[in-house]
């Protein structure tokens, strides 16, 4: 019993982390390899809005994180990534030295040490069928499966983001119904990196900020993305339930370390069988004649 | 006159996503023929080429050649055997000249083991073969076109490039995607002879053409798609006649 | 409109001219001209050694930057040669000197032996390990090599196994310290003019096929991933041997070895050197490596700049040094009349 539930969290907690690498990939086919450097920095964010200026009320210190990770998203796309739009290999170097950068520079910054925590929206746990939770991985679950109805009323309902989804469908044919592919490009990382900063602050008051977290958090969201397969928001869940749960039964039956060595076996696994991922929808990987 | 059967297709069919791109396509090959496949835009031909070449797997359907199964074959094994194509859409090796361009299928494993195109598998010899083989093409040989960046060839010569490509192989079929395309008629009236020259080696041609007049002096059978479904095959003044082809083509009022 | 419409002429010189072919040696002017950048690096880094007497601690700097200029060499072979960006450089050195270690330290196999094996088993097995991802589009390849290196520094910490956070330590140190000086400034040499002529045979032009227009290749009966598996090995290789030096160097293999500065110093050079130009990744090298140092006190500020300087470069679409040096040495440039 302990086993799901637990499997639960850490596969909600794996799907808030993977989402917004997900989203932007499949929306402007960028992989955004600072991924792992906004949810560090929107945390470290949300602490300095907390501890080094005047002390701004919690509530208001998340948003306003968010709001900046966001809007530091979109700037990265508006003046690096739009001029190597399509070269792929310019693409991922780019944004991997710009996570590199946050990342790094925040270590140069002060980010050092364990001292860095964020305090639990609330504290205290709750006994459920024979378990200990804490308050803070129900809200986490609970977040978790808002921003996911959220983000599919969003698509599904709103202009923009069927524009979104159209964009991600077929770029050429949204373009020629006159959606503008580098808008779409500049929102879609917008609500990604908005979504790394939303994780960030659900999922940095179960430790502490440190940089590494960072480096973690890309791992596992592109191991989910690749698993579930690269431009596939159902898979991502579908991935980080598999990964979620692998993890957790590793945890129990061998031993914690082992947990990023299930990534990376599910990792190869993949590729080996079925390279696009299990709802994958690019089944040519080589480029179409 | 023999005509054995070299290539077979067998119901091949491929949708994508909802898309129905081939229903059930079926024809045969006879050794030496030139056989054209015409249709309007979107009838699939391009689709039916990378089936049989193995650039795409197809959903259902079969692919002999001279008997034996190589379907969803992978691309290289199917060159290999000795059915080599042409791109539609033509990416020469940009960053390397001419006739360098041509060392790569003079490297490959078939080259190296039918002796490629007049003994030029052997290391060291793929050099001067190379710019043989583009003389026979049309390249003049003591101007400087064959030693010039790929990228700075214009589409006349980039075609013959790409028909140059598959001849290094020596294949024993060559599928032509649009080879006619985007050449002016006396480009056109320079291609032929090159096409009666394979013709004489022994070379099947399988032709995916636009330009009808021009097909129809060269292709002794033609097959008509339209949506995906094959709709006749026969001699040229057959299928041009036939009711559903004049229909896919200009359309069905007032015919 | 009486403008005067200039516009700026590129021609090539005509001493390059007169160097092509059979009349390069027809005197020592062309021979110079061939020659002379060459000669100037050969001899030039052979002799940085003796110039640095005065310098004991550039010396190891020296080292080190060779070993940067040959992880860059083996990306810029890859990423523009072959159509792979590695962006895990340190998943070569990390395997070379772990693997290397354990020739010496746990089996006890001397250095000249201990740092060849190193080379080609590590070499084996990187490609083994990297195989999955060949068939695949290049991004795969991308995200691959960019979670080895971080995976296995995991890996290790969390089993703890090769000396987990420790390392591996009480590898041979070179026999003196010319060999130790002069190994690599040799082999960087060797693998750099070896690359070259490797770029230019058949079996290189196909892999640049592959870079170019894998589908071609694919037509033309060639299997693109066992070429693609050429191409990781003879990186990986290159990659190893830095590694398994590096070991030897520190006399320790630890975590370190699949540190970021592996990784990222050598994509840095290359975009700054010149990328495709083979040179162009030593040229950066030996400016980034020595600048590193200096900016040591910097700490992890230093990657900072170097990610900074690396986008920067890569959304400019700035060619790089070499490129530009080999440009103004092959042609000249005026301003003529439309």
């Amino acid at each position: 019993m302990e086993i799901l539930i637990y499997g639960i969290i850490n596969s909600i907690t794996l799907s808030l982390l993977s989402l917004g690498f997900a989203l932007v990939y499949s929306i402007s086919r960028v992989p955004n390899f600072a991924h792992g450097a906004l949810y560090i920095m929107a945390g470290y964010i949300t602490w300095l809005f907390l501890n080094k200026f005047i002390a701004f009320p919690y509530p208001l210190a998340i948003i306003l994180a968010i709001g900046l990770t966001s809007l530091i998203g979109a700037l990265i796309y508006r003046f690096v990534l739009i001029r190597i739009r399509g070269m792929e290999i310019s693409e991922i170097i780019a944004t991997y030295a710009i996570g590199l950068a946050i990342l790094e520079g925040l270590r140069w910054g002060g980010l050092r040490g364990m001292t860095f925590t964020l305090p639990p929206f609330v504290a205290g746990s709750v006994q459920i069928c024979g378990t200990n939770i804490d308050y803070q991985r129900l809200i986490i679950v609970g977040s978790g499966i808002l921003i996911f109805a959220l983000l599919y009323l969003f698509t599904h309902f709103n202009k923009i983001g069927l524009a979104l989804r159209g964009i991600a469908q077929d770029e050429r044919a949204a373009m020629m119904l006159g959606i503008d592919s580098d808008m779409t490009a500049i929102i879609s990382l917008a609500i990604g990196s908005g979504l790394a900063g939303f994780a960030a602050i659900l999922l940095l008051p179960l430790g502490s900020i440190i940089v590494e977290a960072g480096y973690n958090v890309l791992i596992f969201a592109i191991a989910v993305c690749v698993i579930g397969g690269l431009g596939s928001w159902g898979g991502t869940v579908v991935a980080s339930f598999i990964i979620g749960f692998a993890q957790i039964l590793t945890e129990a039956f061998l031993s914690s370390h082992y947990q990023m060595v299930v990534a990376l076996l599910a990792i190869i696994v993949t590729l080996l069988i079925k390279p696009s991922g299990i709802f994958g929808k690019q089944k040519e990987l080589e480029e179409r004649v | 006159m023999s005509a054995e059967t070299v290539l077979s297709i067998k119901g091949i069919s491929k949708s994508f996503g909802g898309l129905k791109a081939l229903s059930d396509v079926s024809f045969d090959i006879a050794q030496g023929d030139v056989f054209g496949i015409i249709g309007p835009n979107g009838s699939g031909k391009t689709t039916l080429i990378n089936c049989i070449t193995g650039f795409i797997k197809p959903a259902s359907g079969h692919v002999f050649f001279k008997g034996k199964e190589i379907t969803a074959w992978q691309p290289h094994k199917i060159a290999h055997v000795g059915i080599a194509r042409t791109f539609q859409i033509m990416r020469p090796y940009y960053s390397l000249p001419a006739y360098k361009n041509l060392i790569i299928p003079l490297w490959s494993p078939r080259a190296r083991k039918t002796g490629g195109w007049r003994g030029g598998g052997k290391h060291g010899d793929r050099d001067t073969v190379a710019v043989d083989i583009l003389e026979e093409i049309g390249f003049e040989r003591d101007s400087r076109v064959p030693y010039k960046l790929a990228s700075a060839l214009p589409t006349g010569y980039l075609k013959r490039l790409e028909l140059a490509r598959c001849m290094a192989l020596r294949p024993e079929i060559i599928f032509c995607d649009e080879v006619f395309s985007g050449l002016s008629m006396s480009e056109i009236a320079g291609m032929l002879p090159l096409i009666e020259k394979m013709k004489m080696e022994g070379i099947t041609l399988i032709m995916v053409e636009h330009r009808l007049r021009e097909l129809f002096r060269v292709a002794n059978r033609v097959m008509a798609l339209n949506f995906g479904e094959k709709l006749v095959e026969g001699e040229p003044s057959f299928v041009i006649e036939n009711k559903l082809v004049k229909e896919a083509y200009l359309g069905s009022e007032g015919i | 409109m009486d403008k005067n419409m200039m516009r700026k002429e590129r021609i090539d010189r005509g001493l390059k001219v007169r160097t092509e072919g059979i009349y390069a040696i027809s005197s020592y002017r062309e021979i110079l001209y061939l020659l002379g950048p060459r000669l100037l690096l050969i001899v030039g880094i052979i002799a940085l050694p003796f110039v640095l007497e005065l310098a004991p601690y550039w010396k190891r700097v020296v080292n080190i930057m060779c070993v940067y200029a040959l992880l860059a060499l083996s990306f810029d072979f890859l990423a523009n040669y072959v159509g792979l960006v590695c962006l895990g450089g340190a998943f070569f050195t990390g395997v070379g000197g772990y693997l290397s270690a354990i020739f010496n330290v746990h089996l006890g196999l001397p250095i000249y032996l201990s740092i060849p094996l190193a080379t080609v088993s590590g070499a084996a097995l990187c490609t083994v390990l990297l195989l999955p991802c060949l068939p695949l589009r290049g991004v795969y390849f991308a995200i691959i090599t960019l979670m080895y290196p971080l995976l296995l520094t995991r890996v290790i910490e969390a089993l703890d196994i090769l000396g987990g956070t420790n390392g591996i330590t009480g590898l041979d140190s070179f026999p003196n310290a010319y060999i130790e000086q002069y190994a690599i400034i040799i082999m960087m040499l060797v693998f750099l003019f070896g690359m070259r002529r490797f770029v230019n045979q058949d079996i290189g032009l196909v892999l640049r096929g592959v870079k170019d227009n894998d589908q071609s290749v694919r037509a033309s009966g060639i299997n693109v991933t066992h070429m693609k598996l050429l191409a990781v090995f003879v990186a990986a290789f290159i990659g190893c041997f830095s590694g398994a030096y590096v070991a030897h160097l520190y006399m320790w293999a630890g975590l370190s070895l699949f540190a970021l500065d592996f990784s990222i110093i050598p994509i840095a050079s290359v975009v700054i050197g010149g990328g495709g130009t083979l040179v162009g990744a030593l040229i950066g090298s030996f400016i980034l490596v020595p600048l590193s140092e200096i900016l040591r006190a910097f700490g992890s500020f230093r990657i900072v700049i170097y990610c900074a300087v690396l986008t920067g470069f890569i959304v400019f679409k700035s060619e790089g040094i070499m490129i530009y040096l080999q440009r103004k040495y092959h042609q000249f440039e005026r301003w003529v009349k439309v």
